[in-house]
């Protein structure tokens, strides 16, 4: 499986991940050979084999719907990049 | 004192011959003499190590001591740690100051143990060389042209040139073993579950555990003892009480049975690791233990497998950065999409972003069955040969890593290539077993190590076998030259 450039680029668009021009065709050499080398695993039969999600086939624990947390705002916003009136700010979305 | 075990240390603290501050200060002057060697470390703390020295000291004064009490450790730096830079090895967390502890750090805490610093490692524990961190490679003890491996390199640097007595470590897909044998010390990686991963910047959720660094096996065990236990906070936590570690590790090994995968002693394997692996072996068998060979028939599929698995879930739990809430956000955004872009882009490195790209694509509309569906069926079928295996053994036994220390760029150009130097590791992780690597010899004057796997929740067992091996053989009280 040989990723062009073309594909490389709407799979970062996807993750939202800016990739410099000059570095695509690296990417696509690189991601190319990775999904090269993961194409051995259609040599395997696997009709009826349930896939293994948790090692140990564990299912979601649940817990009473009661508040644990304490209010940590402050202590929070403290890490992000700008923020205002204890919100999160970002640039303008809507026109 | 920097010679001496975690149980040496322990007992010298509570005989009063030293106080943790002496200890701690021993430490932090090591670090700040040798450190500029290896870059082992990210961020040291001084002034908050100290104190949480005294505070120790005072403890072991009210006889409240435990084992791990006034015991400097360094913390790798995928672990939140209240007030103290978290970078994760990466550019993306530089600024952050994480807000909470991870229930790990908690619990080191809660035993008095003393964190002296958080260690380097490859960005969010991506790599198999510590190549890929935002803050440099760590260089391995043993040649400081050589790679220390990864990601948990920093943590088994800084143990091997005995900068602290022990460490903490994740293992992702050998995370910690690989390093473990590459710098010739003790690591071990628990069953999945059963330590806690709250508070541990997740990688790849499903197979994510976290483990000790030490020289000995005792060490290592105590740690485990302190690390290990049900977490409500982490769903993925077992709900069973952790194991006595330390009470068997002198059974005898008369009678136990040890498989050998004939895959893991195929092609690929360097002949000076397979010779160091024979011996330790012998050693095995003079100790009374029965070695047959085993088949793991599927054991070439593990790393595929891994890296549709691990590149999925990482995909999905590194979308969480995004510039907003925390960590690097990119100069003057255009708009949103902007800020997103250019703020990941420019805040993860290459190999981050390979993996975020062929994760983002094994999820994307039309492969998932092909790929992220395919993986999880033969994560299942590589389960099977080992729960198979377990019914004819007690332990498996093979190399940690095909070949010994590489150098410094050997491998840095080709992701397949690096991807490969975890081979033996990988599969333990996506069975979610349990799995050690000891010291067991060199190979060109450069550590090798012996990988040991057990059934789930048979660390008790794995740490015996390393136990009474480490009583036999003198392999993990070799010291790096330079570092004497």
């Amino acid at each position: 499986m040989a990723l062009e450039a073309q594909e490389v680029e709407k799979i970062a668009h996807l993750a939202r991940l800016g990739i410099d021009p000059d570095d695509i065709s690296e990417y696509a050499r690189n991601l190319s050979d990775i999904l090269a080398f993961v194409e051995q695993l259609n040599s395997v039969d696997t009709r009826g084999v349930e896939p293994l999600a948790h090692p140990l086939d564990a299912t979601q624990r649940l817990r009473p719907d009661v508040v644990t947390e304490t209010d940590e705002r402050e202590n929070f916003l403290r890490n992000a990049p700008l923020t205002e009136a204890g919100l999160y700010l970002v640039p303008k979305v809507i026109e | 004192m920097h010679h001496k075990t975690l149980v040496e240390l322990g007992a010298g603290l509570r005989q009063g011959a030293y106080s943790s501050e002496e200890l701690t200060r021993a430490c932090l002057d090591r670090v700040a003499m040798l450190d500029n060697q290896l870059n082992s470390f990210i961020t040291v703390i001084e002034a908050q190590a100290l104190q949480t020295a005294r505070d120790a000291d005072a403890r072991i004064r009210s006889g409240a001591a435990g084992p791990l009490t006034g015991i400097p450790y360094a913390h790798k730096d995928i672990f939140c740690t209240r007030g103290v830079k978290t970078s994760c090895g990466s550019r993306m967390l530089d600024n952050f100051i994480a807000p909470y502890d991870a229930t790990v750090t908690q619990q080191l805490n809660a035993a008095g143990a003393v964190m002296i610093g958080k260690t380097n490692m490859d960005e969010f524990a991506m790599g198999s060389s510590n190549e890929t961190s935002f803050y440099g490679p760590v260089t391995n003890p043993w040649d400081s042209e050589t790679v220390p491996g990864g990601s948990s390199g920093g943590s088994a640097a800084a143990v091997a040139a005995r900068l602290v007595p022990v460490s903490t470590g994740t293992d992702t897909g050998g995370s910690i073993r690989q390093p473990a044998a590459l710098c010739g010390i003790t690591g071990l990686k628990p069953t999945y579950g059963r330590v806690s991963r709250y508070g541990m910047i997740a990688f790849a959720s499903s197979l994510d555990q976290a483990g000790p660094f030490a020289r000995t096996a005792e060490d290592a065990a105590l740690m485990l003892g302190a690390m290990a236990g049900f977490d409500p906070r982490d769903s993925t936590s077992v709900e069973r009480a952790p194991d006595d570690y330390t009470g068997g590790l002198n059974n005898s090994l008369q009678g136990l049975k040890i498989g050998l995968p004939k895959q893991f002693f195929g092609e690929g394997l360097d002949s000076g690791v397979a010779a160091a692996v024979e011996a330790a072996l012998d050693e095995y068998r003079k100790l009374g233990a029965v070695i047959t060979e085993i088949s793991l028939p599927n054991s070439q599929l593990a790393v595929p497998t891994y890296y549709v698995v691990a590149p999925a879930e990482c995909s999905s739990n590194l979308s969480r950065f995004d510039g907003v809430r925390f960590g690097y956000r990119a100069k003057d955004p255009e708009d949103l999409e902007d800020l997103y872009k250019r703020s990941r882009g420019e805040g993860f490195g290459a190999e981050v972003k390979r993996r975020i790209m062929i994760g983002t694509y094994a999820l994307s509309a039309g492969y998932y069955d092909a790929y992220y569906l395919k993986a999880q069926q033969v994560r299942r079928l590589i389960r099977e040969d080992f729960m198979r295996a377990f019914e004819q053994v007690n332990v498996i036994m093979g190399p940690t890593s095909p070949s010994v220390a590489f150098r410094l760029g050997e491998k840095s150009n080709d992701p397949v290539t690096m991807y490969l130097s975890d081979i033996y590791t990988i599969a333990v992780n996506l069975a979610g077993l349990p799995g050690m690597s000891i010291p067991a010899g060199f190979a060109a004057d450069m550590p090798v190590g012996l990988q040991l796997i057990g059934n789930y929740f048979e660390e008790a067992r794995l740490l015996n076998a390393a136990h009474r091996y480490q009583q036999v053989t003198d392999w993990h009280t070799r010291v790096p030259q330079g570092f004497e």
